[in-house]
């Protein structure tokens, strides 16, 4: 099959590469540019680890065709913090605990970005919902909650 | 001398014997005790046994000394998760 | 090395501190590397042709055509793997649960393997490997298999532990008895019985990070393999003794593992990508896929359990009674057997018998998960017990109360206990705000006790103090949720110097000796003791050079909060020596400071946990919702309290998962037909309410900082603790996990028409 070249952003840089038309976007992440901070579970869009946000949109990674992001604009974990600067989620992921393995927690600091966004406020059963497309198996989400919960209220300021 | 208490498929190997009185200073005197009087009893050690000395279990530390009318109890060595 | 692991009595600076772990940046930031994290120059990628069938034999199998299609580098088969087992009955299932030999044995036994130079030739060479089977009968479930005429797995199996030896094969590996006193006598004693036959579906450990590696055998014969591991140094053994090479040879590195709770404490595929790259002489990546992990990895098992419990009027347990029946996939396991010995551990009893049996189905091998066996086998004691108290009408807290184990108490398993945590957790629990919150129509509350023994098991660790005063830990066990954190702060305690200044690493297998896995929650517990061992070595040293600086006999110097302190008033000038001074003139004074240790931390203390929860039902679909949960568990000492309650709360929530929605469904056809996350529930957020924990701290007498085990034991009381609830809210006991909606509405209908008639 003959390679598709694609023109994209991601994390604010410029980026061209040239994918198979079956590839997703997942697979060129990782394999092709090496930002592995993306995880494949599941590869069927059921366990959220592959998060990424395509022009202000979450989405699974592993259901987008590399293909697809031509000409958009593609946020991923690698450019969360801005150089040394944790992102106040990432800060609070931290104080909190809110990872044991970390296998999740690339795909739950995108998707609590993604919703903190969408509402800077959201209550502890909006956050559940939120985050309901991403699984962990450690931390029975009580953490992860909380830090999302001391997050807003930083970034609400 | 110290009490020795098989688990059941011990027992079984022991003719039937649930509790022995062996002569041992510590766990590798008594396997090895055990193995002499019960050759049946070595593949239960090569698989591994774990002794209960009076309720604390050891599983690896075969130097362990067996105080004067400890209770010993034996049991498989087990997986965790 | 001379080292007491007996608890002392201190005070602690560092150890039930809360810092952030010191790898928690990279696992923030996307840097931390997991297994498919990793790659190598030239790398293949590896994939697996797994059985479509339950029970087959393998008539032949033609990797012909497969071999020839361009990109494809090599093509494996059992015969690449040959036995080098040497007898060892263990070791030959790992093998041929690796790779099928001579017959496939559940749906998705791998029987072949290629390496291609990309995915996708990979997947079309799977396509043209051409397998000739004989399809044979087959059985899946526990209770079908372990009747007389099922068909057979393995027909040189006869039941091991019978008085008489039998004259016909079964699917029943060992049959293995507990307990003490007699049961028979008990029961006569007993003014009120309850007896219940219960049943628990197959679930799996579902971790996030599907199993994955990187091989690379040289031509030379040395070969490497980066792996998501529990245990690389069992990996080791293991993969060393099935390719037929020495240990030392096989470097094996533990990359960050995302999720293991016992799953990853066996090979699957290591050996098969060991073989490929053999093969091809190249480096392969072998990655499993979600419904590959499903299918072929690490399930629990399904269990069929009998209890029989007597009681007195007063709430005395005069006997109790249990048969147990737990799965094993194809292989003999000893998973009843840990049922068996685990069911009645709580409870302080004088008549007690527990019999397990192993039984084979055609389901993969089952794994360890999370305190393996116990769960099940509490979910239908507590159930039981607590019908059994309702009955004889106390509050199913005060009968435990009255009846739980204590130091002295002898242990249905055998042993007689030490000092134990089960009465303080029924305690707590009894005076939590909890139990006494109101509840609403359709909601229930249950309660229900946990245990598990906890391991310790041969540990090594290496200290080394840097020329600048810093301290760099390397472990040997796999930090599966912040460990690195916990021994850190173990080491800063013992120095008596601040958490940051130590930095903890999981070290590769040939950077330290020996270690056992990360399993039956020795991490914390056995790396604790050796780093407590290691520092103490280092002090010996840091000492001697303090009176080398001084020119004093090292007998007058002691350690005290990081610093070096000739003591004696004839010393009166001289002003302590820290750490980092010390260690500044350490070329000069002899070289490099480090402390060693190797050691079998023996003694792990056994750990009891008491859960309360809340559930409401709907009556018309069968659904339910947690409302509330409790953990209340002892940790004998809380080195990191933050990740001890992450311990509690993520074995809460596996345990409510397991409760109420996750099993294996098999086909007729014996396949299994929810191999993915989206018809394999796990909890999600919003299924669950925060779930609060309370840390008891029972001090462990053969640990020098009464440190138990924290794992395992929170996935222990929830299955029965739910089952309570459920219930309690409904008024129908439930004796099926998961009490998925369509099993809640059967037995209210049960129920509802049994009123009827």
């Amino acid at each position: 099959m003959a390679g598709v070249a694609v023109s994209t952003t991601i994390n604010g840089d410029h980026v061209e590469y040239l994918c198979q038309p079956d590839e997703t976007l997942l697979d060129v992440l990782r394999d092709r540019l090496g930002l592995t901070g993306a995880k494949e579970g599941c590869g069927t869009g059921d366990c959220g680890a592959c998060s990424v946000i395509v022009d202000d949109r979450l989405v699974c990674s592993c259901l987008v065709l590399g293909a697809e992001a031509e000409g958009r604009r593609i946020e991923t974990i690698e450019g969360m913090a801005h150089g040394e600067k944790l992102h106040p989620l990432q800060q609070k992921f931290l104080e909190h605990a809110a990872l044991q393995c970390g296998i999740c927690t690339p795909g739950f600091l995108i998707a609590a970005k993604d919703l903190l966004t969408k509402n800077p406020d959201p209550t502890e059963e909006e956050i559940r919902f939120g985050l309901a497309g991403n699984l962990c198996r450690c931390t029975g989400y009580d953490k992860i909650v909380r830090a999302v919960q001391d997050a807003a209220s930083v970034m609400r300021g | 001398m110290v009490a020795v208490t098989l688990w059941g498929s011990l027992a079984a190997v022991a003719g039937g014997k649930d509790k022995l009185d062996i002569e041992a200073k510590d766990i590798r005197e008594l396997f090895r005790k055990l193995a002499e009087q019960y050759p049946a009893f070595e593949p239960f050690i090569d698989r591994g046994i774990a002794v209960a000395i009076d309720g604390t279990i050891y599983r690896d530390t075969w130097s362990k000394e067996l105080p004067e009318g400890a209770e010993i109890f034996l049991l498989p060595r087990l997986a965790g998760g | 090395m001379n080292f007491d692991p007996r608890l002392t009595n201190r005070s602690f600076t560092s150890v039930g501190t809360r810092p952030v772990r010191p790898d928690g940046i990279d696992k923030v930031t996307g840097r931390a590397r997991y297994g498919a994290d990793f790659n190598m120059a030239g790398q293949l990628v590896g994939r697996v042709l797994r059985s479509p069938h339950a029970h087959a034999v393998i008539r032949g199998i033609n990797t012909s055509k497969a071999e020839a299609l361009p990109g494809v580098k090599a093509v494996i088969t059992a015969a690449d793997l040959p036995d080098l087992t040497n007898g060892d009955s263990a070791m030959y299932d790992i093998l041929d649960n690796c790779m099928a030999r001579k017959k496939a044995l559940y749906d998705g036994h791998a029987v072949a393997a290629v390496a291609a130079i990309d995915a996708r030739t990979a997947r079309q060479a799977l396509k043209l490997i051409e397998v000739d089977y004989e399809v044979l009968p087959h059985v899946t479930d526990v209770d079908e298999a372990f009747q007389h005429g099922a068909p057979l797995i393995n027909d040189a199996v006869f039941t091991e532990g019978l008085e008489e030896k039998p004259v016909k094969p079964s699917n029943v590996t060992k049959r293995t008895q507990y307990g003490h006193g007699d049961v028979h006598k008990g029961f006569a004693e007993a003014d009120t019985i309850v007896e219940r036959s219960f049943k628990t579906e197959q679930t799996h450990q579902g971790y996030i990070e599907p199993h994955a590696c990187v091989a690379s055998v040289s031509a030379d014969g040395m070969a490497e393999l980066w792996v998501c591991t529990q245990g690389p140094f069992v990996y080791r053994q293991h993969c060393a003794q099935l390719l037929g090479m020495e240990a030392s040879k096989l470097r094996v590195t533990s990359s960050e593992i995302g999720g293991g709770f016992g799953g990853k404490t066996h090979v699957w595929a290591e050996p098969v990508a060991l073989a490929l790259s053999r093969k091809a002489g190249r480096p392969v990546k072998l990655v499993m896929t979600r419904d590959e992990v499903f299918r072929a990895s690490g399930p629990t098992s399904a269990t069929s359990i009998d209890v029989k419990i007597g009681a007195r009027k007063d709430g005395t347990i005069t006997a109790a009674e249990a048969t147990l029946r737990y799965s094993c996939g194809p292989y003999p396991g000893m998973w009843a057997e840990i049922g068996a010995m685990t069911s009645f551990a709580c409870y302080r009893l004088e008549n007690v018998k527990t019999v397990g049996f192993e039984v084979l189905v055609n389901r993969p091998k089952t794994a360890a998960y999370r305190a393996p066996s116990a769960p099940m086998a509490a979910f239908a004691v507590e159930s039981a017990i607590d019908e059994l108290a309702k009955k004889v009408g106390i509050d199913p807290v005060e009968f435990r109360i009255k009846n739980a184990a204590q130091e002295g108490t002898r242990a249905s398993y055998g042993p007689v206990y030490g000092p134990i945590g089960i009465g303080p957790t029924l305690e707590a629990v009894k005076n939590h705000p909890h139990m006494k919150a109101p509840l609403a129509k359709n909601q229930g509350r249950g309660m229900a006790c946990g245990f598990w023994f906890n391991f310790g098991g041969q540990t090594c660790v290496d200290l080394n103090i840097g020329m600048d005063g810093s301290v760099s830990l390397a472990v040997g066990t796999v930090d599966v949720g912040g460990s690195r954190a916990s021994l850190s702060l173990v080491a800063a305690e013992e120095l008596g110097i601040d958490y940051s200044q130590v930095k903890a690493i999981v070290a590769d297998t040939s950077s330290l000796g020996y270690n056992d896995m990360t399993d039956g929650s020795r991490g914390t517990f056995s790396s604790s003791m050796a780093t407590i061992s290691a520092a103490r070595n280092a002090i010996k040293i840091l000492r001697e050079r303090a009176a080398q600086m001084w020119d004093i006999p090292v007998d007058d110097v002691t350690w005290e909060k990081g610093h070096a302190i000739a003591k004696g008033e004839k010393y009166g000038n001289l002003s302590p020596l820290s750490l980092k001074e010390i260690a500044a003139q350490s070329g000069t004074t002899g070289g490099p400071i480090a402390g060693h240790s190797e050691l079998v931390a023996d003694g792990a203390g056994v750990s009891f946990a008491t859960h309360i929860c809340d559930i409401e039902v709907d009556p018309e679909t069968g659904s339910t919702r947690v409302l509330r949960y409790t953990v209340v568990q002892d940790a004998g000492k809380a080195v990191h309290p933050t990740y001890v309650e992450g311990q509690y709360q993520g074995g809460a929530a596996q345990g409510i998962g397991w409760a109420l929605n996750e099993e294996y469904i098999y086909g007729k056809d014996g396949r299994l037909q929810n191999a993915g996350f989206l018809d394999y529930r796990i909890p999600v957020c919003s299924d669950l309410p925060m779930i609060d924990t309370q840390i008891l701290e029972i001090p462990n007498p053969n640990h020098p900082y009464g440190v138990r085990g924290v794992g395992e034991t929170s996935i222990v009381p929830p299955l029965a603790a739910i089952a309570n609830a459920v219930s309690n809210a409904v008024g129908v006991r439930m004796t099926h996990i998961p009490m998925s909606p369509p099993r809640i509405l059967a037995a209210l209908e049960a129920s509802a028409s049994a009123h009827d008639a």
